[in-house]
C-alpha cells in the first residue's frame, strides 16, 4: 500500500493513463417528464397542495416581473434590468427546500429565490428605480438585490467571488452550532473561476456546510458550455469527486426534483457538517441582461423551443392541475392579479426621490473619514453654484 | 468569535507569528487553509460577514495579490450598511530582509491605498505592532496589516503586557525638529532616524513622522508639521513611480504650497522589481535619504 503523505492507494506494475472519458456521463436526476407527469417509478417530495401552490405563484410573479420590468429598461425607464426566464423552477423550488436561517450567497440570476423568502415587490421595484428606499441606497445598478432581514447576501456583479464567502459563512454557522447551511449559486461560467476552485477545495477540507448550487443554463452570456469547459463530467463530477465533496446532477427544470434534492442536500450538510455540490441543469431563455441580444449567437429556434415547450414553469403547472390544485380560471386570475401588482409596484417605485446626497460618502467605512468629510463639503459647495440640473437634496 | 486562519499558521507559522495558538484555542479556531490567497481572504469575508473576528494571514505580501479582487472592500457600501466584512483583518509581512528578491521583499501598500474602505497599518516595532493590530483587529472596516519581516528578528522592544490599542489614522512624531518633516513608515523609520542622526551632526534639526496608518492618512499632523519646518521628504521601499509617497506630496503641495521653501523629495525604491544582489543599491538607504 502506498503509505505517502499525499495519498493511499495500491501501487499496480501496469503503465495506465487515465482518461477523461473513461466513465459515462453522469445522470441527470428527475422525477416529472416534460409534459410534467411523474415518472414510473418516482418518489414525489411531501409537497401539500397549500406549498405547491405558493411555489406556482411565486414563478409566476417572478415571470411577470421579468416581463413587465424588462420593458420599463426598454423604454427608458430603468438603467438596466436582467431576467430570470427559464430558471423560475430551480430558483423557486430550491428556495422552497431551505429555511429562512440559511444564508444565501446569490450570484444574480435568482431573484426568485429572494421573492420567495419574503422581498416585497415594492422592493424588488425600489431598488431598480434607485430610490431612496432601495435596497443599497441607489448605489448599484438595478437587480442588485439584498436583505439582512431574509439572509440573503446582496448581489454584486463579479462572477463567482460570493463562493468563498459562502464558506467562510458556513464555517461560522458550523462553529455556532447553528441549524442552517449556507448556500451558494452561481452558473456553468462561474465554474471556471478561481473562485470556484477554491470555495470547494476550502468547504470540503475545512468541513464547511455549505450548498454550491451551479444553474448550469448553457451560456455565459454568448459562451455556450461547450467553450466554457471540456469533459461531459463537467462541473459536476470535477467539483464533487475532483475536491472530495458529495454531488448530484438535477433536472432544474423539474421543481419537484429540485427540491427533493436541495432538503435532502441540505440535510445532509447541516447534520454532517459538509459541503454539497448540486449542478441543476437548465436553460437560459432570455438574453444574457439588457445589453444583449442573444439573437446574435443562439438560433430563434433554439430560444422558441426552450420558452415553449420546455418552460418549467408550465410544467409544474401541469402537475398541479393533475393533482386538481389548479385551474384554468386560476391561471386567468394569478395572471391578471400578479401583472397589476408589479405596474403598480413600478409606478410607485419611479414616483419616489433618489437617495440624498449624503448617501454617497457614507458607508465606506462605518463612520465618515476626514477626507470623506472634506470632499462631501468641497462637492456641495460645487454643487450650490451650479445649475439646478445637478441639485440633489 | 475569533478566528486566526492562514497556510501554515497552525504550526506557528513561517515567522512563528501564531506559535502555540493552536493549543490555547483549538484547531478549529487556529487552523490552516489550502494554499490559496484568493480562497482564503473570500473565506474571511464569510466569516467576518457573520460577525465573527475573521484574522487572516497571508504568508508574504508579495502573495497578496490573487486575493486583490476579494480585498476590495465594498462589502458595506454596495449594501447599504445591510451587511458589513468591518470584522476582517488580513495582516501580512512585508518589506525587505536582506535576501528576499522579487518574491520576498515587496510592499504592496500603494495597490491597497488605492481602495475606499479599507484601511492600511504599517508598525514600526513591537509595541506599536500589539497597540495598531489590537486597535486592527477590533476597527469596524477591513483592515490590512502589513508587518515589516526585517524587524521580526532584529527589534527589540518593550512591550506592555495587558490590553491596549493605539489610535487607527492617527501618525506620531517621533522626533522633534524644526528644518525639515520626514514622513516614513515600517522598518524605513530605522533608517531615516539614522540619516536624521547624521543631518544633526551638520546642524540640521529633523522632525520625523511614523505615519502608522496609510488610508485613512492622518494629513493634518504632517500638514501642521510642514507648517513648522518648510520642507518635506518622504520616504518607503516601495518604488517611487506611483508609491504612497506621491499621495502625501500632493496633498502636501496643495496644503502648504505657499510655505514650502523647497520642492518635496521621495526618497524611494527604483522603479525596478525587487532585485537580490543588487538590494543595497536599490533602497532608500540612510545616505540616499541625507544627500536629499
Amino acid at each position: 500500500m502506498l503509505d505517502f503523505p499525499g495519498a493511499k492507494a495500491a501501487f499496480t506494475s501496469r503503465m495506465e493513463f487515465i482518461s477523461p472519458n473513461a466513465a459515462e456521463a453522469v445522470p441527470c436526476f428527475r422525477i416529472l417528464d416534460d409534459l410534467g407527469r411523474a415518472l414510473d417509478g418516482s418518489d414525489i417530495p411531501e409537497i401539500d397542495s397549500s406549498l405547491a401552490v405558493k411555489m406556482y405563484h411565486t414563478m409566476v410573479r417572478l415571470q411577470t416581473f421579468d416581463s413587465i420590468f424588462y420593458e420599463a429598461q426598454r423604454q427608458g425607464r430603468i438603467s438596466f434590468y436582467l431576467t430570470n426566464i427559464g430558471e423560475e423552477a430551480l430558483n423557486v423550488a430550491s428556495a422552497a427546500a431551505l429555511t429562512k436561517d440559511d444564508v444565501v450567497f446569490p450570484q444574480y440570476r435568482e431573484h426568485g429565490v429572494l421573492m420567495w423568502r419574503g422581498f416585497t415587490l415594492d422592493e424588488f421595484a425600489n431598488q431598480c428605480f434607485s430610490n431612496e428606499d432601495g435596497h443599497g441606497k441607489g448605489r448599484q445598478m438595478p437587480i442588485h438585490y439584498g436583505s439582512e432581514k431574509l439572509n440573503y447576501f446582496t448581489i454584486s456583479s463579479p462572477i463567482a467571488t460570493q463562493l468563498p464567502h459562502a464558506v467562510g459563512a458556513a464555517y461560522g454557522l458550523k462553529m455556532d452550532r447553528k441549524n442552517a447551511c449556507a448556500v451558494t449559486y452561481f452558473g456553468d461560467g462561474g465554474s471556471s473561476e478561481g473562485d470556484f476552485h477554491a470555495a470547494c477545495n476550502f468547504a470540503a477540507v475545512l468541513e464547511a456546510p455549505v450548498l454550491f448550487v451551479c444553474r448550469n443554463n448553457g451560456y455565459a452570456i454568448s459562451t455556450p458550455a461547450c467553450e466554457q469547459y471540456k469533459g461531459k463530467h463537467a462541473i459536476q463530477l470535477l467539483a464533487g469527486r475532483g475536491y472530495g465533496m458529495t454531488s448530484i446532477r438535477v433536472d432544474g427544470n423539474d421543481a419537484l426534483a429540485v427540491f427533493k434534492a436541495v432538503s435532502a442536500a441540505r440535510k445532509l450538510a447541516v447534520e454532517q457538517s459538509k459541503p454539497v455540490l448540486i449542478e441543476a441543469m437548465t436553460y437560459r431563455v432570455g438574453h444574457h441582461s439588457t445589453s444583449d441580444d442573444s439573437t446574435k449567437y443562439r438560433s430563434g429556434e433554439e430560444i422558441a423551443h426552450w420558452r415553449s415547450v420546455r418552460d418549467p414553469v408550465l410544467r409544474f403547472r401541469r402537475w398541479l392541475e393533475s393533482n386538481a390544485w389548479w385551474s384554468v380560471e386560476d391561471e386567468k386570475e394569478l395572471r391578471g392579479a400578479a401583472r397589476k401588482e408589479v405596474i403598480s409596484a413600478m409606478n410607485q417605485a419611479e414616483k419616489k426621490n433618489k437617495p440624498p446626497l449624503s448617501e454617497l460618502f457614507t458607508d465606506v467605512y462605518d463612520t465618515l473619514p476626514r477626507n470623506l468629510l472634506e470632499q462631501e463639503a468641497t462637492l456641495r459647495d460645487t454643487v450650490s453654484k451650479n445649475p439646478p440640473s445637478l441639485a440633489p437634496h | 468569535r475569533a478566528y486566526v486562519f492562514g497556510e501554515d499558521v497552525k504550526f506557528g507559522g513561517v515567522f512563528r507569528c501564531t506559535s502555540g495558538l493552536a493549543d490555547a484555542f483549538g484547531t478549529h479556531r487556529v487552523f490552516n487553509t489550502p494554499l490559496c490567497e484568493q480562497g482564503l481572504v473570500g473565506f474571511g469575508i464569510g466569516l467576518a460577514a457573520m460577525g465573527n473576528r475573521a484574522i487572516a494571514e497571508i504568508q508574504f505580501a508579495d502573495y497578496i495579490f490573487p486575493a486583490f479582487d476579494q480585498a476590495t472592500a465594498k462589502f458595506r457600501y454596495r449594501s447599504g450598511n445591510a451587511f458589513n466584512c468591518g470584522g476582517l483583518t488580513v495582516r501580512s509581512p512585508y518589506g525587505a530582509v536582506g535576501h528576499g528578491g522579487h518574491y520576498h521583499s515587496q510592499s504592496p501598500e500603494a495597490f491597497f491605498c488605492h481602495v475606499p474602505g479599507l484601511k492600511v497599518v504599517i508598525p514600526r516595532n513591537p509595541s506599536q505592532a500589539k497597540g495598531l493590530l489590537l486597535a486592527s483587529i477590533r476597527d469596524p472596516n477591513p483592515v490590512i496589516f502589513f508587518e515589516p519581516k526585517w524587524l521580526y528578528r532584529l527589534s527589540v522592544d518593550e512591550v506592555p503586557e495587558g490590553d491596549y490599542m493605539l489610535p487607527l489614522s492617527n501618525a506620531e512624531v517621533i522626533r522633534e525638529g524644526t528644518d525639515i518633516t520626514l514622513v516614513a513608515w515600517g522598518a524605513q523609520l530605522a533608517v531615516m532616524q539614522q540619516a536624521c542622526a547624521e543631518a544633526e551632526k551638520e546642524g540640521i534639526s529633523c522632525e520625523l513622522i511614523d505615519l502608522r496608518t496609510l488610508i485613512p492618512w492622518d494629513k493634518e499632523l504632517v500638514e501642521a508639521s510642514v507648517n513648522k519646518t518648510g520642507k518635506l521628504i518622504v520616504s518607503h521601499e516601495a518604488p517611487v513611480t506611483g508609491g504612497f509617497g506621491a499621495e502625501i506630496a500632493a496633498t502636501i503641495a496643495e496644503r502648504c504650497f505657499l510655505r514650502l521653501e523647497a520642492p518635496i523629495a521621495r526618497v524611494c525604491g527604483l522603479d525596478t522589481p525587487f532585485p537580490l544582489v543588487f538590494e543595497p543599491f536599490y533602497m532608500p538607504t540612510a545616505n540616499k535619504v541625507s544627500t536629499a
